[in-house]
């Protein structure tokens, strides 16, 4: 299985940084500003139960779980635990592809 | 109704003042970055909406669903995404219409 914690990861600062030196016309500010609005545009629609469909990138929806008996770690008691929606995530082909293919060329 | 990158830009337009150009721009940059990033064996992390993160899964059997002939899933590198504390509360808390 996966050695993703020896993995280097990107920081969402980091992810503006870069999109604000590719892009040049636009301040620091304004692409903070931008990537800002996208996740919350992305979590909104989520909370409000809708799906997210980029192509080439992937899909976002919501799971449901069903109720379930869990129990207290403390004290054992059982509890029963309502439904709930999850997010959830499903790569688009061409993301699925591309880091498909870079295990092959990078190995790690 | 899902939402799209063309919302995206357009939200962005009406919001920040970019022009429909720009924010078209910024939306595709945002998603290609990301692309990018996990092309480059690099997890990503958006602090409040969540983390994509990169597993190596390893040959295993396999077989073809319709013939049920054996054949070995190859090893494969897939994204995974995991929902930051911030996001799943949010959407813990649609109970919108509980058909699932």
């Amino acid at each position: 299985m996966a050695e993703d914690s020896a993995m280097k990861s990107m920081m969402k600062s980091e992810l503006i940084e870069l999109m604000a030196r590719k892009q040049g016309h636009l301040a620091y500010k304004d692409v903070e500003l931008a990537v800002k609005s996208l996740l919350e545009q992305m979590s909104h629609a989520l909370a409000g139960g809708e799906r997210i469909e980029i192509r080439g990138f992937g899909s976002f929806s919501l799971h449901f779980r069903p109720p379930r008996a869990g129990r207290n770690p403390k004290t054992g008691d059982s509890v029963s635990l309502p439904g709930k929606f999850v997010p959830h995530f499903k790569p688009g082909k061409e993301l699925r592809e591309r880091v498909n293919e870079s295990l092959n060329k990078t190995g790690s | 109704m899902a939402l799209t990158k063309a919302d995206m830009a357009e939200r962005l337009f009406e919001e920040l003042g970019l022009n429909k150009r720009e924010a078209k721009e910024l939306v595709e940059l945002f998603f290609e970055e990301v692309r990018e990033a996990l092309e480059d064996a690099h997890n990503v992390k958006l602090s409040g909406f969540g983390n994509f993160t990169l597993r190596d899964k390893t040959q295993r059997p396999g077989r073809n669903p319709k013939t049920g002939e054996e054949i070995p899933i190859s090893a494969r590198r897939v994204v995974t995404f995991r929902p930051g504390q911030k996001l799943k509360q949010r959407v813990e808390a649609y109970a919108g219409s509980q058909q699932q």
